[in-house]
Protein backbone atom coordinates (compact mmCIF):
# COMPACT_ATOMS: atom_id res chain seq x y z
CA UNK A 1 0.00 0.00 0.00
CA UNK A 2 1.27 3.27 -1.34
CA UNK A 3 1.57 6.16 0.90
CA UNK A 4 -1.64 7.93 -0.60
CA UNK A 5 -3.72 5.05 0.06
CA UNK A 6 -2.28 4.51 3.51
CA UNK A 7 -3.16 8.47 3.85
CA UNK A 8 -6.62 7.65 2.84
CA UNK A 9 -6.95 5.23 4.77
CA UNK A 10 -6.36 6.33 7.92
CA UNK A 11 -7.48 10.19 7.77
CA UNK A 12 -10.68 9.90 8.68
CA UNK A 13 -9.97 7.87 12.18
CA UNK A 14 -8.78 10.70 14.76
CA UNK A 15 -6.91 13.54 12.57
CA UNK A 16 -10.22 14.61 10.57
CA UNK A 17 -12.56 12.34 12.66
CA UNK A 18 -16.02 13.20 11.41
CA UNK A 19 -17.26 13.61 14.52
CA UNK A 20 -14.67 15.17 16.83
CA UNK A 21 -13.14 17.23 14.22
CA UNK A 22 -15.14 17.80 11.50
CA UNK A 23 -18.54 17.49 13.39
CA UNK A 24 -20.40 16.12 10.89
CA UNK A 25 -23.36 14.07 10.71
CA UNK A 26 -24.31 15.10 14.76
CA UNK A 27 -28.18 14.23 14.48
CA UNK A 28 -27.57 10.48 15.12
CA UNK A 29 -24.52 11.30 16.85
CA UNK A 30 -26.59 12.32 19.93
CA UNK A 31 -29.67 11.22 19.24
CA UNK A 32 -28.91 7.14 19.40
CA UNK A 33 -25.60 7.52 21.28
CA UNK A 34 -27.32 6.04 24.65
CA UNK A 35 -25.88 3.27 25.01
CA UNK A 36 -22.95 1.53 23.73
CA UNK A 37 -24.23 -1.21 21.48
CA UNK A 38 -27.03 1.58 19.79
CA UNK A 39 -23.32 3.64 19.30
CA UNK A 40 -21.92 0.80 17.83
CA UNK A 41 -25.01 -0.38 16.02
CA UNK A 42 -25.49 3.44 14.22
CA UNK A 43 -22.05 3.64 13.57
CA UNK A 44 -21.76 0.44 11.72
CA UNK A 45 -24.47 1.32 9.78
CA UNK A 46 -23.58 4.50 8.82
CA UNK A 47 -20.24 2.47 7.78
CA UNK A 48 -21.97 0.55 5.29
CA UNK A 49 -23.57 3.03 3.64
CA UNK A 50 -20.97 4.89 3.40
CA UNK A 51 -18.54 2.22 2.22
CA UNK A 52 -21.29 1.49 -0.55
CA UNK A 53 -22.21 4.61 -1.76
CA UNK A 54 -18.68 6.07 -1.78
CA UNK A 55 -17.76 2.94 -4.08
CA UNK A 56 -20.60 3.28 -6.17
CA UNK A 57 -20.72 6.57 -7.07
CA UNK A 58 -16.76 6.65 -8.04
CA UNK A 59 -18.22 3.87 -10.12
CA UNK A 60 -20.34 5.93 -12.09
CA UNK A 61 -19.17 9.38 -11.66
CA UNK A 62 -18.16 9.65 -15.23
CA UNK A 63 -21.93 9.02 -16.64
CA UNK A 64 -23.35 11.44 -14.33
CA UNK A 65 -23.72 14.81 -15.97
CA UNK A 66 -22.76 17.82 -13.90
CA UNK A 67 -26.50 19.22 -13.23
CA UNK A 68 -27.87 16.30 -11.87
CA UNK A 69 -24.92 15.32 -9.96
CA UNK A 70 -26.65 15.80 -6.05
CA UNK A 71 -29.91 14.60 -7.13
CA UNK A 72 -28.26 11.47 -8.57
CA UNK A 73 -26.06 10.82 -5.80
CA UNK A 74 -28.96 11.16 -3.21
CA UNK A 75 -31.10 8.55 -4.96
CA UNK A 76 -27.82 6.00 -4.87
CA UNK A 77 -27.44 7.15 -0.95
CA UNK A 78 -30.87 6.40 -0.52
CA UNK A 79 -31.39 3.27 -2.45
CA UNK A 80 -28.24 1.59 -0.08
CA UNK A 81 -30.06 2.98 3.17
CA UNK A 82 -33.00 1.61 2.37
CA UNK A 83 -31.26 -1.64 1.59
CA UNK A 84 -29.71 -1.71 4.82
CA UNK A 85 -33.07 -0.52 7.05
CA UNK A 86 -34.54 -3.25 5.55
CA UNK A 87 -32.19 -6.19 6.35
CA UNK A 88 -31.79 -4.81 9.75
CA UNK A 89 -35.72 -4.89 10.21
CA UNK A 90 -35.79 -8.48 9.38
CA UNK A 91 -32.35 -9.77 10.75
CA UNK A 92 -31.78 -7.13 13.80
CA UNK A 93 -35.60 -6.07 14.74
CA UNK A 94 -34.17 -5.04 18.45
CA UNK A 95 -31.71 -2.61 17.37
CA UNK A 96 -33.91 -1.75 14.67
CA UNK A 97 -36.74 -0.48 17.04
CA UNK A 98 -33.63 1.05 19.22
CA UNK A 99 -32.84 3.38 16.58
CA UNK A 100 -35.94 3.86 14.94
CA UNK A 101 -36.02 6.90 12.48
CA UNK A 102 -32.38 8.05 12.88
CA UNK A 103 -32.01 5.04 10.53
CA UNK A 104 -33.65 6.58 7.43
CA UNK A 105 -32.48 9.56 8.13
CA UNK A 106 -28.80 8.14 7.73
CA UNK A 107 -29.31 9.76 3.91
CA UNK A 108 -29.38 13.16 5.32
CA UNK A 109 -26.01 12.24 7.34
CA UNK A 110 -23.67 15.23 6.18
CA UNK A 111 -20.78 12.52 6.61
CA UNK A 112 -22.08 10.52 3.55
CA UNK A 113 -23.25 13.32 0.94
CA UNK A 114 -19.84 14.75 2.19
CA UNK A 115 -17.33 12.87 1.35
CA UNK A 116 -19.62 11.76 -2.05
CA UNK A 117 -18.72 15.27 -3.43
CA UNK A 118 -15.56 15.55 -1.55
CA UNK A 119 -13.78 12.81 -2.16
CA UNK A 120 -15.81 9.74 -4.12
CA UNK A 121 -16.43 11.98 -7.00
CA UNK A 122 -13.51 12.98 -7.83
CA UNK A 123 -11.31 9.76 -6.96
CA UNK A 124 -10.75 5.86 -8.54
CA UNK A 125 -12.95 3.01 -6.29
CA UNK A 126 -10.33 1.73 -4.74
CA UNK A 127 -9.19 5.34 -2.93
CA UNK A 128 -12.88 6.19 -2.30
CA UNK A 129 -13.25 2.74 -0.68
CA UNK A 130 -9.91 3.43 1.23
CA UNK A 131 -11.71 6.67 2.48
CA UNK A 132 -14.72 5.26 3.43
CA UNK A 133 -13.38 2.71 5.64
CA UNK A 134 -11.51 5.19 7.40
CA UNK A 135 -13.79 7.83 7.91
CA UNK A 136 -16.43 4.91 8.63
CA UNK A 137 -13.90 3.69 11.42
CA UNK A 138 -13.69 7.04 13.20
CA UNK A 139 -17.36 7.20 13.17
CA UNK A 140 -17.78 4.30 14.61
CA UNK A 141 -15.44 4.50 16.73
CA UNK A 142 -16.87 8.19 18.28
CA UNK A 143 -20.53 7.49 18.35
CA UNK A 144 -19.09 3.96 20.16
CA UNK A 145 -17.08 5.74 22.56
CA UNK A 146 -19.55 8.60 22.44
CA UNK A 147 -22.32 5.77 23.99
CA UNK A 148 -20.02 4.48 26.37
CA UNK A 149 -19.36 7.44 28.01
CA UNK A 150 -22.93 8.46 28.48
CA UNK A 151 -24.10 4.58 29.53
CA UNK A 152 -21.00 4.36 31.54
CA UNK A 153 -21.80 7.33 33.50
CA UNK A 154 -25.60 7.47 33.24
CA UNK A 155 -26.60 3.84 33.94
CA UNK A 156 -23.40 2.23 35.43
CA UNK A 157 -23.15 -0.33 32.59
CA UNK A 158 -20.90 -1.20 29.47
CA UNK A 159 -22.42 -2.91 26.82
CA UNK A 160 -25.33 -3.73 28.71
CA UNK A 161 -23.02 -5.44 31.68
CA UNK A 162 -24.24 -3.85 34.53
CA UNK A 163 -21.14 -2.90 37.26
CA UNK A 164 -22.91 -1.10 39.74
CA UNK A 165 -25.67 -2.28 42.01
CA UNK A 166 -29.36 -2.12 41.11
CA UNK A 167 -29.91 0.59 43.51
CA UNK A 168 -26.53 2.87 43.04
CA UNK A 169 -27.94 6.35 41.94
CA UNK A 170 -26.43 7.01 38.27
CA UNK A 171 -25.71 10.38 36.81
CA UNK A 172 -28.99 9.78 34.92
CA UNK A 173 -28.27 13.15 33.19
CA UNK A 174 -25.70 11.60 30.97
CA UNK A 175 -28.76 9.25 29.06
CA UNK A 176 -31.08 12.23 28.72
CA UNK A 177 -31.09 14.73 26.04
CA UNK A 178 -28.57 17.51 28.18
CA UNK A 179 -26.15 14.70 28.84
CA UNK A 180 -25.50 14.37 24.85
CA UNK A 181 -24.15 17.47 24.60
CA UNK A 182 -22.09 17.82 27.86
CA UNK A 183 -20.61 14.06 26.93
CA UNK A 184 -20.07 15.54 23.36
CA UNK A 185 -18.38 18.99 25.00
CA UNK A 186 -15.93 16.56 27.18
CA UNK A 187 -14.55 14.43 24.72
CA UNK A 188 -13.83 17.18 22.33
CA UNK A 189 -12.14 19.26 25.24
CA UNK A 190 -9.40 15.81 25.50
CA UNK A 191 -9.47 15.10 21.71
CA UNK A 192 -8.54 19.00 21.25
CA UNK A 193 -6.06 18.58 23.95
CA UNK A 194 -4.50 15.20 22.02
CA UNK A 195 -4.15 16.75 18.98
CA UNK A 196 -2.54 20.08 20.19
CA UNK A 197 -4.96 22.27 19.45
CA UNK A 198 -5.17 25.61 21.45
CA UNK B 1 -58.00 19.55 22.26
CA UNK B 2 -56.04 16.77 19.88
CA UNK B 3 -54.50 19.48 18.00
CA UNK B 4 -53.55 21.79 21.11
CA UNK B 5 -51.92 19.13 22.26
CA UNK B 6 -49.99 18.38 19.27
CA UNK B 7 -48.71 21.88 19.51
CA UNK B 8 -47.57 21.98 22.65
CA UNK B 9 -45.72 18.45 23.21
CA UNK B 10 -43.81 18.99 19.74
CA UNK B 11 -43.12 22.65 20.67
CA UNK B 12 -41.96 22.39 24.39
CA UNK B 13 -41.77 18.84 25.30
CA UNK B 14 -40.77 16.88 22.71
CA UNK B 15 -38.43 19.96 21.26
CA UNK B 16 -37.28 18.94 17.86
CA UNK B 17 -34.03 19.69 18.60
CA UNK B 18 -33.22 19.62 21.97
CA UNK B 19 -35.07 16.44 23.20
CA UNK B 20 -35.24 14.50 19.40
CA UNK B 21 -31.85 16.20 17.71
CA UNK B 22 -33.13 17.18 14.36
CA UNK B 23 -31.65 19.56 12.67
CA UNK B 24 -28.42 19.64 15.04
CA UNK B 25 -26.72 20.97 11.95
CA UNK B 26 -28.19 24.07 11.07
CA UNK B 27 -28.54 24.47 15.04
CA UNK B 28 -24.88 24.61 15.41
CA UNK B 29 -24.05 26.02 12.30
CA UNK B 30 -26.19 29.09 11.76
CA UNK B 31 -26.65 30.39 15.14
CA UNK B 32 -24.48 33.01 15.49
CA UNK B 33 -26.30 35.59 15.55
CA UNK B 34 -30.08 36.49 16.12
CA UNK B 35 -31.24 37.86 12.43
CA UNK B 36 -29.57 34.81 10.50
CA UNK B 37 -31.44 32.15 13.38
CA UNK B 38 -34.38 34.22 12.39
CA UNK B 39 -34.37 33.40 8.65
CA UNK B 40 -33.14 30.07 8.76
CA UNK B 41 -35.72 29.42 11.59
CA UNK B 42 -38.58 30.87 8.61
CA UNK B 43 -36.77 28.95 5.76
CA UNK B 44 -37.55 25.63 8.07
CA UNK B 45 -40.73 26.10 8.67
CA UNK B 46 -41.94 27.02 5.22
CA UNK B 47 -40.20 24.15 3.30
CA UNK B 48 -41.05 21.87 6.40
CA UNK B 49 -44.60 22.15 6.17
CA UNK B 50 -45.09 22.31 1.83
CA UNK B 51 -42.29 19.29 2.20
CA UNK B 52 -44.81 17.36 4.86
CA UNK B 53 -47.99 18.06 2.28
CA UNK B 54 -46.23 16.87 -0.72
CA UNK B 55 -44.56 13.81 0.93
CA UNK B 56 -48.04 13.23 2.63
CA UNK B 57 -49.70 13.67 -0.70
CA UNK B 58 -47.36 10.78 -2.28
CA UNK B 59 -47.66 8.74 0.12
CA UNK B 60 -51.14 7.87 0.52
CA UNK B 61 -51.54 8.57 -2.95
CA UNK B 62 -48.95 6.13 -4.66
CA UNK B 63 -46.68 4.49 -2.15
CA UNK B 64 -49.13 3.01 -0.37
CA UNK B 65 -51.82 1.83 -2.64
CA UNK B 66 -49.07 -0.11 -4.93
CA UNK B 67 -47.31 -1.29 -1.64
CA UNK B 68 -44.35 0.64 -2.72
CA UNK B 69 -43.55 1.23 1.33
CA UNK B 70 -40.38 0.64 0.83
CA UNK B 71 -39.39 3.30 -1.55
CA UNK B 72 -40.22 6.23 1.06
CA UNK B 73 -36.96 6.92 1.82
CA UNK B 74 -35.96 7.46 -2.09
CA UNK B 75 -39.07 9.34 -2.75
CA UNK B 76 -39.30 11.18 0.14
CA UNK B 77 -35.40 12.47 -0.10
CA UNK B 78 -35.86 13.41 -3.75
CA UNK B 79 -39.28 15.38 -3.48
CA UNK B 80 -37.74 17.08 -0.37
CA UNK B 81 -34.48 18.30 -2.73
CA UNK B 82 -36.36 18.98 -5.87
CA UNK B 83 -38.83 21.16 -3.31
CA UNK B 84 -36.33 23.27 -2.51
CA UNK B 85 -35.05 23.84 -5.70
CA UNK B 86 -38.01 24.92 -6.81
CA UNK B 87 -39.39 27.21 -4.10
CA UNK B 88 -35.19 28.48 -4.67
CA UNK B 89 -36.40 29.30 -7.87
CA UNK B 90 -39.47 30.59 -7.45
CA UNK B 91 -38.77 33.34 -4.67
CA UNK B 92 -35.51 34.38 -6.90
CA UNK B 93 -38.27 35.32 -9.47
CA UNK B 94 -41.02 36.85 -7.51
CA UNK B 95 -39.31 38.30 -4.76
CA UNK B 96 -35.95 39.15 -4.50
CA UNK B 97 -36.29 41.37 -1.10
CA UNK B 98 -37.43 37.37 0.42
CA UNK B 99 -34.71 35.73 -1.84
CA UNK B 100 -32.31 38.13 -0.18
CA UNK B 101 -33.08 37.23 3.28
CA UNK B 102 -34.26 33.30 2.78
CA UNK B 103 -32.64 32.54 -0.19
CA UNK B 104 -28.86 31.55 1.33
CA UNK B 105 -30.70 29.23 3.59
CA UNK B 106 -32.83 27.19 1.37
CA UNK B 107 -29.45 24.86 -0.24
CA UNK B 108 -28.99 23.86 3.16
CA UNK B 109 -31.89 22.78 4.26
CA UNK B 110 -31.97 19.71 1.88
CA UNK B 111 -29.60 18.06 4.26
CA UNK B 112 -31.51 19.32 7.55
CA UNK B 113 -32.69 15.60 8.65
CA UNK B 114 -35.51 17.25 10.83
CA UNK B 115 -37.01 18.59 7.12
CA UNK B 116 -37.23 14.29 6.28
CA UNK B 117 -37.90 13.41 9.47
CA UNK B 118 -40.40 14.83 10.31
CA UNK B 119 -41.73 13.79 6.65
CA UNK B 120 -41.59 10.29 7.63
CA UNK B 121 -42.75 10.82 11.60
CA UNK B 122 -46.01 12.40 10.33
CA UNK B 123 -46.59 8.59 8.24
CA UNK B 124 -44.96 6.66 10.59
CA UNK B 125 -47.88 8.19 13.62
CA UNK B 126 -50.64 7.86 11.13
CA UNK B 127 -51.59 11.49 11.18
CA UNK B 128 -54.43 12.92 9.18
CA UNK B 129 -53.50 15.21 7.01
CA UNK B 130 -54.94 18.46 8.91
CA UNK B 131 -53.20 16.78 12.00
CA UNK B 132 -49.66 16.34 10.24
CA UNK B 133 -49.79 19.93 8.98
CA UNK B 134 -50.32 20.93 13.04
CA UNK B 135 -47.33 18.55 14.15
CA UNK B 136 -44.65 19.62 11.52
CA UNK B 137 -45.66 23.54 11.91
CA UNK B 138 -45.54 22.85 15.41
CA UNK B 139 -42.15 21.24 15.09
CA UNK B 140 -40.73 23.80 12.68
CA UNK B 141 -41.81 27.04 15.55
CA UNK B 142 -40.16 24.76 18.34
CA UNK B 143 -36.74 24.59 15.42
CA UNK B 144 -37.43 28.62 15.50
CA UNK B 145 -37.67 28.92 19.12
CA UNK B 146 -34.96 26.66 19.67
CA UNK B 147 -32.49 27.91 17.25
CA UNK B 148 -33.25 32.13 17.99
CA UNK B 149 -32.73 31.38 21.86
CA UNK B 150 -29.23 29.69 21.34
CA UNK B 151 -28.12 32.30 18.91
CA UNK B 152 -29.08 35.23 21.63
CA UNK B 153 -26.73 33.13 24.08
CA UNK B 154 -24.31 33.14 21.29
CA UNK B 155 -24.06 36.62 21.19
CA UNK B 156 -23.67 36.99 24.15
CA UNK B 157 -20.51 34.38 24.83
CA UNK B 158 -18.87 36.26 22.22
CA UNK B 159 -18.10 39.17 24.52
CA UNK B 160 -16.94 36.66 27.41
CA UNK B 161 -14.17 35.70 28.63
CA UNK B 162 -14.12 32.15 27.99
CA UNK B 163 -11.30 29.24 29.57
CA UNK B 164 -9.23 28.38 26.45
CA UNK B 165 -10.01 24.84 27.32
CA UNK B 166 -13.62 25.09 26.10
CA UNK B 167 -13.28 27.59 23.49
CA UNK B 168 -14.83 27.28 20.31
CA UNK B 169 -17.04 23.75 19.89
CA UNK B 170 -16.92 22.88 23.47
CA UNK B 171 -18.33 25.95 24.85
CA UNK B 172 -21.16 25.36 21.97
CA UNK B 173 -22.21 22.09 23.07
CA UNK B 174 -22.34 22.96 27.09
CA UNK B 175 -24.49 26.06 26.42
CA UNK B 176 -26.78 23.71 24.53
CA UNK B 177 -26.73 21.31 26.70
CA UNK B 178 -27.95 23.66 29.18
CA UNK B 179 -30.79 24.66 27.32
CA UNK B 180 -31.92 21.15 26.64
CA UNK B 181 -32.38 20.94 30.45
CA UNK B 182 -34.29 23.99 30.60
CA UNK B 183 -36.40 22.70 27.99
CA UNK B 184 -36.22 19.28 30.32
CA UNK B 185 -38.90 21.79 32.78
CA UNK B 186 -41.71 21.69 30.34
CA UNK B 187 -41.58 17.68 30.64
CA UNK B 188 -45.02 16.40 31.87
CA UNK B 189 -46.89 19.92 30.93
CA UNK B 190 -49.25 17.67 28.64
CA UNK B 191 -50.90 16.81 31.72
CA UNK C 1 -31.28 24.18 -30.81
CA UNK C 2 -30.77 20.43 -31.04
CA UNK C 3 -27.42 20.83 -28.78
CA UNK C 4 -29.50 22.20 -25.87
CA UNK C 5 -32.24 19.55 -26.42
CA UNK C 6 -29.60 17.20 -26.10
CA UNK C 7 -28.06 18.83 -22.93
CA UNK C 8 -31.48 18.14 -21.53
CA UNK C 9 -32.31 14.87 -22.48
CA UNK C 10 -28.88 13.06 -21.27
CA UNK C 11 -29.29 13.81 -17.70
CA UNK C 12 -32.95 13.33 -17.54
CA UNK C 13 -32.17 9.37 -19.16
CA UNK C 14 -29.45 9.42 -16.60
CA UNK C 15 -31.11 10.09 -13.44
CA UNK C 16 -34.35 8.20 -14.52
CA UNK C 17 -32.06 5.33 -15.21
CA UNK C 18 -30.60 5.57 -11.68
CA UNK C 19 -34.20 5.69 -10.26
CA UNK C 20 -35.27 2.80 -12.13
CA UNK C 21 -32.15 0.72 -11.41
CA UNK C 22 -32.78 1.58 -7.59
CA UNK C 23 -36.92 1.07 -7.62
CA UNK C 24 -35.80 -2.57 -9.08
CA UNK C 25 -32.84 -3.45 -6.43
CA UNK C 26 -35.09 -2.40 -3.49
CA UNK C 27 -38.19 -4.33 -4.61
CA UNK C 28 -35.66 -7.49 -5.10
CA UNK C 29 -34.38 -6.65 -1.73
CA UNK C 30 -37.93 -6.22 -0.27
CA UNK C 31 -39.12 -9.75 -1.64
CA UNK C 32 -36.36 -11.64 0.44
CA UNK C 33 -36.84 -9.58 3.46
CA UNK C 34 -40.55 -9.51 3.37
CA UNK C 35 -40.48 -12.54 4.70
CA UNK C 36 -38.24 -12.74 7.71
CA UNK C 37 -39.35 -8.97 8.76
CA UNK C 38 -42.71 -10.45 9.34
CA UNK C 39 -41.35 -13.37 11.10
CA UNK C 40 -39.51 -11.04 13.70
CA UNK C 41 -42.18 -9.10 14.21
CA UNK C 42 -44.56 -11.73 14.94
CA UNK C 43 -41.42 -13.55 17.19
CA UNK C 44 -41.21 -10.09 19.05
CA UNK C 45 -45.26 -9.95 19.38
CA UNK C 46 -45.46 -13.74 20.41
CA UNK C 47 -42.69 -13.24 23.13
CA UNK C 48 -44.43 -10.93 24.57
CA UNK C 49 -47.58 -12.50 24.77
CA UNK C 50 -45.75 -15.90 26.10
CA UNK C 51 -44.92 -13.47 29.18
CA UNK C 52 -48.04 -12.06 30.19
CA UNK C 53 -50.09 -15.27 30.12
CA UNK C 54 -50.44 -18.47 31.58
CA UNK C 55 -49.23 -21.62 29.99
CA UNK C 56 -50.41 -22.09 26.50
CA UNK C 57 -50.55 -24.71 23.59
CA UNK C 58 -52.46 -23.02 21.05
CA UNK C 59 -51.73 -20.57 18.82
CA UNK C 60 -53.03 -17.15 20.09
CA UNK C 61 -51.93 -15.75 16.61
CA UNK C 62 -54.55 -17.29 14.86
CA UNK C 63 -57.09 -16.35 17.16
CA UNK C 64 -56.61 -12.94 17.78
CA UNK C 65 -59.67 -10.53 16.95
CA UNK C 66 -60.42 -6.72 17.91
CA UNK C 67 -61.96 -5.95 20.91
CA UNK C 68 -62.96 -2.41 22.13
CA UNK C 69 -63.80 -0.31 24.74
CA UNK C 70 -67.05 0.42 26.82
CA UNK C 71 -67.46 3.96 24.92
CA UNK C 72 -66.63 1.86 21.45
CA UNK C 73 -63.93 4.67 21.35
CA UNK C 74 -60.40 2.54 21.44
CA UNK C 75 -60.21 -0.72 19.31
CA UNK C 76 -57.93 -2.86 20.81
CA UNK C 77 -56.18 -6.48 19.78
CA UNK C 78 -56.75 -9.47 22.11
CA UNK C 79 -55.19 -12.66 21.93
CA UNK C 80 -56.60 -15.68 23.86
CA UNK C 81 -54.43 -18.34 25.42
CA UNK C 82 -55.63 -21.75 25.78
CA UNK C 83 -54.17 -24.86 27.75
CA UNK C 84 -56.04 -28.49 26.06
CA UNK C 85 -58.55 -26.24 24.53
CA UNK C 86 -59.50 -24.31 27.52
CA UNK C 87 -59.02 -20.52 27.85
CA UNK C 88 -56.87 -19.68 30.82
CA UNK C 89 -56.17 -16.05 29.70
CA UNK C 90 -56.09 -13.37 27.20
CA UNK C 91 -53.26 -10.99 26.00
CA UNK C 92 -54.55 -7.23 25.05
CA UNK C 93 -52.05 -4.55 23.34
CA UNK C 94 -53.27 -1.42 24.30
CA UNK C 95 -51.24 1.74 24.29
CA UNK C 96 -51.20 5.27 26.21
CA UNK C 97 -50.16 8.72 24.44
CA UNK C 98 -49.10 10.04 27.86
CA UNK C 99 -46.17 8.62 28.41
CA UNK C 100 -43.24 11.14 29.13
CA UNK C 101 -42.04 10.79 26.17
CA UNK C 102 -45.46 10.41 24.16
CA UNK C 103 -47.15 6.72 23.47
CA UNK C 104 -46.39 3.47 25.17
CA UNK C 105 -47.45 0.54 23.58
CA UNK C 106 -47.70 -2.46 25.92
CA UNK C 107 -49.26 -5.96 26.31
CA UNK C 108 -51.32 -6.60 29.10
CA UNK C 109 -52.06 -10.18 30.63
CA UNK C 110 -55.39 -11.08 32.15
CA UNK C 111 -56.71 -13.87 33.81
CA UNK C 112 -60.16 -15.21 33.46
CA UNK C 113 -61.40 -14.07 36.68
CA UNK C 114 -61.05 -10.86 35.20
CA UNK C 115 -57.04 -9.82 37.52
CA UNK C 116 -54.40 -8.93 35.70
CA UNK C 117 -50.96 -11.35 35.25
CA UNK C 118 -48.35 -9.41 34.23
CA UNK C 119 -47.93 -6.82 31.30
CA UNK C 120 -44.91 -5.69 28.93
CA UNK C 121 -43.99 -2.95 27.08
CA UNK C 122 -43.74 -3.45 24.01
CA UNK C 123 -42.69 -0.06 22.25
CA UNK C 124 -42.60 3.14 24.05
CA UNK C 125 -39.96 6.55 24.05
CA UNK C 126 -39.49 6.77 28.16
CA UNK C 127 -36.44 8.24 29.72
CA UNK C 128 -33.78 5.39 29.78
CA UNK C 129 -33.05 4.21 33.78
CA UNK C 130 -36.29 6.25 34.97
CA UNK C 131 -39.35 5.97 32.74
CA UNK C 132 -38.11 2.40 31.64
CA UNK C 133 -38.24 1.26 34.78
CA UNK C 134 -41.81 0.27 34.43
CA UNK C 135 -40.80 -2.71 32.62
CA UNK C 136 -39.21 -3.94 35.65
CA UNK C 137 -39.93 -6.26 37.94
CA UNK C 138 -40.06 -4.30 40.63
CA UNK C 139 -42.74 -2.35 39.30
CA UNK C 140 -44.55 -4.82 37.60
CA UNK C 141 -44.37 -7.61 40.65
CA UNK C 142 -47.13 -5.24 42.22
CA UNK C 143 -49.55 -6.38 39.33
CA UNK C 144 -49.41 -10.16 39.69
CA UNK C 145 -52.82 -10.79 40.78
CA UNK C 146 -53.93 -7.08 40.66
CA UNK C 147 -57.95 -6.91 40.66
CA UNK C 148 -58.86 -3.84 38.78
CA UNK C 149 -62.07 -4.02 39.86
CA UNK C 150 -61.83 -4.34 43.11
CA UNK C 151 -58.47 -2.28 43.96
CA UNK C 152 -57.98 1.01 42.90
CA UNK C 153 -55.86 1.03 39.72
CA UNK C 154 -53.77 4.42 40.40
CA UNK C 155 -50.65 5.71 41.92
CA UNK C 156 -50.67 6.25 45.37
CA UNK C 157 -50.23 9.85 44.80
CA UNK C 158 -53.67 9.56 43.63
CA UNK C 159 -55.66 7.41 45.88
CA UNK C 160 -54.69 4.43 44.45
CA UNK C 161 -53.01 0.96 45.45
CA UNK C 162 -50.05 1.33 42.99
CA UNK C 163 -46.80 2.34 44.13
CA UNK C 164 -44.99 4.31 41.38
CA UNK C 165 -41.80 4.38 40.35
CA UNK C 166 -39.76 6.81 42.01
CA UNK C 167 -38.69 9.97 40.03
CA UNK C 168 -41.00 8.42 37.54
CA UNK C 169 -44.82 9.16 38.41
CA UNK C 170 -45.60 10.15 34.69
CA UNK C 171 -44.57 7.06 33.37
CA UNK C 172 -46.36 4.85 35.64
CA UNK C 173 -49.31 6.57 35.52
CA UNK C 174 -49.52 6.11 31.73
CA UNK C 175 -48.95 2.15 31.81
CA UNK C 176 -51.69 2.38 34.78
CA UNK C 177 -53.53 4.00 31.81
CA UNK C 178 -53.26 1.67 29.35
CA UNK C 179 -53.67 -0.72 31.37
CA UNK C 180 -57.39 0.90 32.37
CA UNK C 181 -58.08 0.90 28.80
CA UNK C 182 -57.25 -2.88 28.72
CA UNK C 183 -58.94 -3.70 31.54
CA UNK C 184 -62.07 -1.90 29.94
CA UNK C 185 -62.43 -3.16 26.42
CA UNK C 186 -61.93 -6.97 28.45
CA UNK C 187 -64.51 -6.31 30.76
CA UNK C 188 -66.45 -4.96 27.59
CA UNK C 189 -66.09 -7.99 25.98
CA UNK C 190 -66.97 -10.26 28.29
CA UNK C 191 -70.58 -8.10 29.06
CA UNK C 192 -71.21 -8.41 25.87
CA UNK C 193 -70.70 -12.64 25.49
CA UNK C 194 -72.77 -12.99 28.65
CA UNK C 195 -75.34 -11.15 27.17
CA UNK C 196 -75.35 -13.33 23.83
Amino acid sequence: MNKTSLNNLTRGILRENPIFVMLLGMCPTLGVSTSAANGLGMGLATAFVLMMSNIGISAVKNIIPDIIRIPSFIVIIASFVSVIEMLMQAYLPQLYSALGIYIPLIVVNCIILGRAEAFASKNNIWQSFLDAVGMGIGFTLALTLLGSVREILGNGSWFGWSFVGEDTPTMLLFIMPPGAFLALAGIIIVVNKLRGVK
Amino acid sequence: MAYIMIFITAIFVNNIILSQFLGICPFLGVSKKISTAVGMGLAVMFVMTLATVVTFLIYYTFLRPYHLEFMMTVAFILVIASLVQMVELIIKKTSPALYQSLGIFLPLITTNCAVLGIAILTVQRNYTLLAGICYTLASAMGFTLAIVIFAGIRERLERTEIPAAVKGTPIVLISAALLSMAFMGFAGIAY
Amino acid sequence: MARKKQGILQPLIVLVGIAVISAFTLGYVRQITEEPIKRAKDNQELAAIAEVVNEFDNNPFAEKMTITTANKKHKLTMYPARQNGVLNSVAIKTYTNTGFGGRIELMAGFNVDGSIKNFKVISGNETPGLGTKVDEPRFKEQFHGFYPGRQVLKVRQDGGDIDAVTAATISSRAVLKALERAYDAFRNFNSGKSNE
